[in-house]
């Protein structure tokens, strides 16, 4: 089979075919500032590192993606919180913007053309969709409107929201879902490919399956088709498999799983439906050896890969920052050469 | 030894009277109300049912007392919830409100007369150089729910702590930690414990140290509570092997 680009051996296995080879995801954003000796502050400040990180990056592990995502707390900033960087990894979200569910009637989405820092972040898809043109898929981010609320309100704040203030989340829902969708599209219009809906809070890790029947299944499915492309539904490392039908039925096109299910499992499930893309476990991969990288890339692979409909990627779309470059490469040189469907 | 164990030992030990028979008959059907009471509290906990398990919770320790509610319900509510959690039978959302729920009815059977404290030695929990506070929320009103009362640190830098161990005499410390960079920041902990002849017992918990099993011995971590039962009996077990 004649060599095919990033982008048709993305498109390929998202038609649930095979392609050349099985297409792998590099979720890195951090290693960028590394690359360019920069700190993580530094790094995100500026479209320019962000383009020249990620086409370093790209050019190094030779995988199949642009990754657009700066940092989750980014879009926390566009609602007037803060993001506090630390020097080896991603920045936290700072003081919840809502302190109390009534600030919630008070409250209103931000523009995304009014936030600098987002404006940062579609300047640099732009610059990357120029250089790139359709060779690869970019990949931009929104953190779905259902799991906003955990930057927005902190994480014990929103469970006691959703259980015993069901008025108040539903008003919050309505909110964020109006900035979740135009932040998506804005990417989109700035040269992404797909959208990653961040939506851990939907996992049955955290809530009840019976819950995402009416709360975060409902919010995608009516989010996701104003979204005006491709979305991949990602859980963050959570679990997905008690679930997987209802995330088929939000009409997405992957689902980014957790190491601590059955690949083969999912697979199954999935398969002709939806593309599922994971599941090497982040944690670990900072301690492998080459070896030990070989080996999981191999066993996702014959878990997950006939067929098409398959995507390696790590867990829970983000590398961390001390991943040693040695297992990225391992990683690539694996994929590429035991992930061929086609000698 | 549990009611039932007791009348066990009746029959090993031959004393089989008339009376012997009528107290064992008393007992096992005391030990089926609380079977059947567990599993009635179970369910209410898992729907998250606070108004049904505060009612239940209120009938039966008025049968078998405030400390035996506790023990007998309480106690191995939460524990099957942990584990049904980590292997993915429940979510983190009835964890949290399962220790939510069970700590205001302790609290609250035991209004007008204090706590007994389960022997726990002198414990603390903290969060860790990062800005997630669920995971230690669940554990303390889990240990609270259990008759452990643990000082909270709040979030603290790893450079704090040693002071704090030392001023509060803390026998145990619980370290929760979300975010990666939070729990390799562990091992700056022990460090400093190690460097100052600290001898605080460290216990870890959070999604990094479940997602690498090795992380917690790495980081220098005494022990590693996949849930928040899990650190409950580690810091049971920890107390014993303190005295």
């Amino acid at each position: 089979m004649t060599q095919m680009t990033s982008m048709q051996r993305v498109l390929t296995a998202l038609g649930h075919q095979e392609p050349d080879r099985v297409p792998f995801f590099l979720l890195l954003s951090m290693h960028g500032a590394k690359e360019l000796g920069l700190t993580l502050k530094d790094y995100y400040s500026n479209a320019e590192n962000i383009v020249e990180g990620q086409l370093r990056l790209r050019k190094k592990y030779q995988h199949d993606n642009i990754y657009a995502f700066f940092y989750a707390a980014i879009e926390t900033e566009a609602w007037g919180g803060e993001a506090i960087f630390i020097e080896d990894g991603p920045p936290n979200a700072g003081a919840p913007i809502i302190k109390k569910p009534e600030d919630i009637t008070a409250l209103s989405p931000p523009e995304v053309a009014s936030s600098e820092k987002l404006q940062v972040v579609l300047e640099a898809i732009e610059k990357l969709k120029e250089k790139v043109g359709d060779e690869a898929p970019i990949i931009g981010v929104a953190i779905s409107p259902f799991s906003l609320p955990v930057m927005q309100i902190g994480f014990e704040g929103y469970l006691n929201l959703i259980i015993e203030r069901p008025e108040m989340f539903e008003q919050l829902m309505k909110i964020n879902q109006k900035f979740s969708v135009d932040w998506a599209n804005a990417q989109l219009r700035a040269g992404a490919t797909a959208i990653c809906y961040f939506d851990p809070v939907s996992s049955p890790t955290i809530i009840t399956p019976e819950m995402y029947s009416t709360t975060g299944f409902k919010i995608a499915s009516a989010a996701l088709p104003q979204i005006n492309g491709p979305t991949a539904t990602h859980m963050a490392s959570g679990r997905c498999l008690p679930i997987i039908d209802k995330l088929i039925e939000t009409g997405t096109e992957m689902v980014g799983v957790s190491t601590l299910e059955d690949l083969a499992e999912i697979k199954k499930r999935a398969a002709g439906k939806v593309t599922v893309f994971g599941n090497l476990n982040g944690v670990e991969m900072r301690r492998w050896t080459e070896d030990e990288a070989a080996a999981r890339v191999r066993e996702a692979i014959d878990a997950a890969a006939a067929g098409g409909g398959f995507i390696l990627s790590d867990n829970h779309g983000e590398i961390p920052f001390q991943v040693p470059d040695d297992v990225l490469t391992a990683i690539s040189e694996t994929a590429r050469d035991y992930g061929r469907y086609t000698d | 030894m549990d009611s039932l164990s007791e009348g066990v030992l009746y029959l090993v030990k031959g004393e089989f009277g008339e009376k012997r028979i009528r107290v064992l008959t008393v007992l096992a059907e005391r030990k089926r109300c609380i079977m059947s009471e567990l599993a009635e509290f179970n369910k209410l906990i898992y729907a998250m049912d606070q108004v049904e398990a505060r009612a239940l919770a209120e009938r039966h320790s008025s049968e078998i007392g405030p400390l035996g509610f506790m023990e007998k319900i309480v106690g191995p509510t939460l524990e099957k919830i942990g584990e049904d959690w980590e292997c993915g039978d429940a979510s983190l959302s009835q964890v949290f409100m399962a220790g939510k729920i069970t700590e205001k009815i302790i609290d609250d059977l035991f209004e007008h007369q204090k706590p007994l404290s389960v022997d726990s030695g002198r414990v603390a929990i903290c969060v860790l150089e990062d800005h997630h506070f669920l995971g230690k929320r669940i554990v303390y009103s889990h240990l609270r729910a259990c008759g452990v009362e643990a000082l909270d640190y709040g979030r603290r830098e790893a450079h704090q702590l040693a002071d704090l161990v030392v001023d509060d005499e803390i026998e145990i410390l619980l370290i929760s930690a979300l975010m990666l960079p939070s729990a390799l920041a562990v091992k700056r902990v022990r460090n400093n414990f190690n460097d100052r002849g600290i001898k605080t017992k460290i216990v870890v918990g959070g999604a990094p140290f479940n997602m690498d099993s090795r992380l917690w011995t790495e980081v220098g971590a005494d022990a590693m509570g996949a849930n928040a039962a899990e650190a409950m009996s580690i810091i049971l077990e920890l107390a014993g092997d303190l005295q």
